[in-house]
């Protein structure tokens, strides 16, 4: 009940904001902020029905902290069927506070248009908060679509010199594969129905579903194309590099901190749960493609001049990570790759909002025309250079929590993916203190148009969250692991092939 | 003719009661409003009696006609459609200087082909439906040939369509006579009647294959679309509109008619006719609207592919051959209604917007640009429709590609359906690119389009009514499933 109530006061803050818009821009970012506390409110009763229930290691703790099913489409079975477990609830928190910080970074940069980009904003949010919580199969492809639509406005409208182009490609991809993932749903509702005589299109009931066969690996491999399109993975990350760099700051915190999120939550979801065996089948050719990902884009990050494309590519990276720590389908590495989740969600945050920053005191983006800023603004570089140090993994911090538990994993069920995607961990130093080296460090470039403005209160308040966030990731992984493991360890149960249960 | 047979043909004869009230009215006072709200008031009387006489049961009206919910629910959609396209008309012409009046009387001629033609079980009455419904269309697509610089292309879309038409009824007649021929009976369950079937059944393939071919020019069908980007840049904005959902769902509608009565799933040689026209059709469809920078003439197009995307569920139909408790016969039901809701929509907005500027109405992409931001409002719903074309969750465009998908999955139909993604990945070009000109900035600040109050007020109810009725359709699609299951179970 609580998730259709967050749901609601998001986009009820969204329509709020819109119609507030003409008359006053800081009206509608305040309407944006209710609407955003409210979600925030709703949120809290989950998150201690979550702790409450944590398993404390034992994993006793009942799984399903809230669900509830309304009926929608008689005709095909289809419910509003909501259902949040502690996996859910961790990424539904993310959500609403990557959602903060992006409302804060549109605080000074979004000065055009505010009532319609807060709606595009919360929208967005509510679409992922909807993902994370629908276990109605039809239900989820409705919020998977709709997140989509005020994001592609959100680069539309306020991005930057390339705005079309990033857009259409953006959306493009994500629809074009998504497509994919419609046929492969519908078919797998079809099997189920000639299986059991039911029409459902409820995650629960198509778990019983036997896709042991060569069309459940065509299945598998649709929705697997929707998730990594999402996730991104190479080869399909095409898209990522040019939305990152175009999309304004907040709407860059966005896609890097959640959009991509939904990506990884689908694979974890659905693919092992509904398609275990064809999954299992899979996994030597998702697990090279991870480790390519982890490596090829690191390479990749290295060699670019924008910062945001940089950044975006260090994602695809850490991304890759995400994969292995899928397919490798272990408590241990699952665990590693919720908490990859988050951290790479809080620390691309930081580091888009930043790069949102320079760009913004320096009109560029080009890491050859900027150079010698930390004298000038050193506060900010300071943090720069913390999410460039949490980012390439630096032990204490949540990436090499994440990192360092998939790769333990991976090795259990392939020691050799493991081993490679490790050099991954040396690539990432490489192109996370480029950023250091040629930017912050040096002597300013001749053309340098620095206004020397430093960080300003709200702009440090909204950074020192995410290192908060970090630190505490990187110290104490068992505060999120505990939220989790019920959850988790029914998914990984349920994935199982037939026979390997227990 | 008995009381009880009159009463079950009331919908038709107000629809033709109002062409002739209509006539008579002119010949005394030419009064666009008045004319326009008599149109209004007796299309959405022949609405409401045929909805309201759906239960009534099958009534064959003269050897000709059957009213049966079928005919009910489809001749209500017929009539929705055609009072949609009086009443987005009135502000258009409003704003056009040709005579305006006898547009109406066409348009009501019009539907009264479409609502004949859906309710003919009769080889005779299906060409009397559809040379009304054509015939009327020249008239309609030409309507605006001497106002302003764009009077050689609608001129050109008029003789094109006419010159079309009549192609595709010689198709017609002679398919209907080769199967007069060999079933020696003019009804359309022509195979369920024990005379006759002297002849070999070439003819009766051959016969089956002209008259599809017949419709597949009214449908557009690849092979048979040629016509249809001329005459959508050519007619009037609110023809368009018509024409495109209008004309369309009507001939579809007898085509399901036809195709379950005489049971085609005996003749394999037609059944892979029509998986090749579908597959011609999503692909160049999609293919060809790629191209264009050309609003009409891309919404031309996209209606191409879209009638493609129909022709999946129309092909699983006829291999599962139980109809009423199918779900393909029902997709193509349920596509054609959120099929015409979103093309009216465009074409609702395009010709508010012609009539502020007739500068729009050419559908020159370029005068779209940054619409987002000079009519909010207009722009919004434009999006709607076509995220609803794009097959956005939430529109009623979803939920008809989603029917089709079942069909098709249901049928295993994994060619086409492998061509209806690809065909619906390849759209998402065309459409993301009408949306990107709109939300685009324009260079210069241009002033805002005058508007006249009243008519505005007018064709936005109509707008806003449409671009609501996409959005819960695709909320809440069980009453229209519910329809659609009404109107087939009576087949």
């Amino acid at each position: 009940m609580q998730v259709i109530g967050i749901i609601v006061s998001l986009m009820a803050g969204g329509l709020l904001a819109m119609a507030l818009g003409p008359k006053s821009a800081q009206a509608s970012r305040l309407a944006a902020l209710a609407g955003l506390a409210v979600a925030t409110i709703l949120f809290f009763p989950l998150l201690m029905l979550a702790i409450s229930e944590t398993g404390s290691g034992t994993g006793a703790g009942a799984v399903w902290l809230s669900q509830i099913s309304i009926e929608w489409i008689p005709r095909f079975g289809i419910r509003l069927l909501f259902a949040v477990d502690g996996i859910a609830v961790i990424l539904i928190g993310l959500t609403l506070l990557l959602g903060y910080i992006s409302l804060l970074s549109a605080w000074s940069e979004i000065t055009k248009r505010c009532g319609f980009f807060y709606f595009c904003l919360l929208f967005t949010l509510a679409g992922v908060v909807g993902v994370f919580s629908a276990l109605d199969l039809f239900l989820f492809f409705v919020f998977w679509e709709v997140m989509l639509i005020p994001m592609f406005l959100i680069i539309t409208v306020w991005g930057h010199e390339n705005r079309y182009y990033a857009a259409l490609k953006f959306f493009i991809y994500t629809q074009a594969s998504s497509l994919l993932m419609l046929l492969s749903m519908l078919v797998l509702v079809h099997m189920h129905w000639q299986q059991s005589g039911t029409i459902s299109f409820s995650w629960f009931d198509l778990l019983e579903t036997d896709t042991s066969g060569r069309l459940g690996f065509w299945l598998m491999l649709g929705f697997f194309v929707a998730f990594v399109v999402k996730l991104p993975g190479i080869p399909v990350h095409n898209w990522l590099p040019d939305a990152h760099t175009q999309a304004p700051t907040p709407g860059s915190i966005l896609l890097a901190g959640i959009l991509l999120k939904t990506g990884a939550y689908g694979l974890l979801r659905f693919i092992f749960p509904l398609f275990p065996e064809a999954a299992l089948e899979f996994t030597p050719i998702a697990m090279t493609l991870g480790v390519i990902s982890v490596l090829y884009a690191a390479k990749l990050a290295f060699a670019q001049n924008d910062i945001k494309r940089l950044i975006a590519y260090a994602s695809i990276s850490h991304m890759g990570f995400v994969t292995l720590g899928i397919f490798a389908w272990n408590a241990i590495s699952l665990q590693g790759t919720l908490v990859q989740i988050v951290a790479h969600g809080l620390s691309s945050a930081g580091l888009f909002a930043i790069a949102g920053l320079i760009q913004q005191r320096t009109h560029t983006r080009a890491l050859d025309e900027l150079g010698g800023l930390w004298p000038q603004v050193p506060r900010l570089s300071a943090l720069m250079m913390f999410f460039a140090i949490a980012a390439l993994g630096l032990p204490g911090l949540g990436n090499f929590v994440g990192e360092f538990m998939i790769l333990l994993g991976t090795f259990q069920t392939s020691p050799i993916a493991a081993v490679v995607a490790a050099l991954g961990m040396v690539l990432a130093p490489v192109y996370a203190l480029i950023i250091m080296q040629k930017a912050f460090f040096g002597t300013p470039s001749a053309d340098a148009k620095s206004t020397s403005v430093d960080l300003v209160p709200h702009e440090i308040f909204m950074l020192a969250i995410l290192v908060v966030g970090l630190i505490i990731l990187g110290f104490w992984p068992g505060l999120l692991t505990n939220l989790s493991e019920p959850g988790m360890l029914d998914l990984m149960r349920n994935g199982l092939p037939a026979g390997q249960g227990g | 003719m008995d009381l009880i047979q009159l009463l079950a043909l009331m919908p038709l004869l107000i629809v033709g009661g109002v062409s002739i009230v209509l006539m008579l009215l002119i010949a005394f006072v030419r009064n666009h409003a008045l004319t326009c709200f008599v149109t209004c008031i007796g299309l959405l009387a022949a609405m409401l009696t045929s909805i309201n006489t759906i239960g009534d049961g099958i009534i064959q009206v003269t050897p000709l006609l059957v009213m049966d919910d079928f005919t009910r629910v489809f001749c209500a959609l017929m009539i929705g459609i055609s009072l949609a396209a009086s009443w987005m008309a009135y502000t258009y012409m409003e704003a056009s200087d040709e005579i305006r009046e006898e547009y109406y009387i066409l348009l009501a001629l019009a539907a009264l082909g479409g609502c004949v033609l859906i309710a003919s079980n009769h080889f005779a009455s299906m060409f009397i439906g559809i040379e009304l419904l054509s015939v009327s269309l020249f008239a309609m697509v030409g309507y605006m040939v001497h106002g302003g610089k764009s009077s050689d292309i609608t001129l050109e879309g008029g003789v094109k369509y006419m010159i079309m038409s009549g192609v595709s009824s010689s198709f017609l007649l002679f398919g209907v006579a080769l199967i007069y021929a060999y079933a020696g009976i003019l009804t359309i369950d022509f195979l369920a009647a024990p005379a006759g079937a002297t002849l070999s059944q070439g003819y009766l393939i051959v016969g089956t294959s002209m008259l599809i071919i017949g419709l597949a020019f009214k449908l557009s069908w690849v092979p048979f679309h040629m016509w249809t980007p001329d005459v959508y840049q050519g007619a009037p904005a609110p023809v368009t509109g018509f024409l495109a959902s209008g004309a369309k769902i009507a001939v579809f509608a007898f085509l399901i008619r036809f195709l379950i009565a005489s049971g085609p799933d005996r003749i394999d040689l037609l059944l892979a006719g029509l998986t090749i026209m579908a597959v011609l059709s999503m692909l160049l469809g999609n293919l060809m609207a790629l191209l264009q920078s050309n609003l009409k003439r891309l919404l031309a197009y996209s209606s191409v592919a879209h009638m493609g995307y129909m022709m999946v569920a129309l092909i699983a139909a006829i291999k599962t051959g139980n109809i009423s408790e199918d779900v393909a016969a029902e997709a193509i039901g349920v596509y054609m209604v959120a099929y015409a809701l979103m093309t009216l929509l465009a074409f609702a907005v395009l010709s508010r917007l012609a009539a502020l500027n007739s500068e729009y109405e050419t559908g020159n992409i370029e005068m779209y640009g940054g619409l987002l931001y000079r009519h909010p409002w207009m722009a919004t719903c434009m999006f709607v429709a076509f995220l609803g074309l794009i097959g956005m969750p939430l529109t009623a465009g979803f939920i008809g590609k989603y029917y089709l998908m079942l069909a098709g999955v249901d049928q295993q139909l994994w060619t086409l359906l492998w061509v209806l993604v690809a065909g619906s990945a390849l759209g998402l070009y065309y459409y993301l690119k009408v949306i990107l000109v709109m939300c685009k900035e324009s260079q210069d600040d241009a002033p805002a389009e005058l508007e006249t109050p009243v008519a505005s007020g007018f064709s936005g109810v109509l707008i806003s009514g449409l671009c609501l009725m996409v959005l819960y359709v695709g909320i809440y699609p069980t009453p229209v499933i519910d329809w659609i299951q009404l109107a087939l179970a009576s087949l």
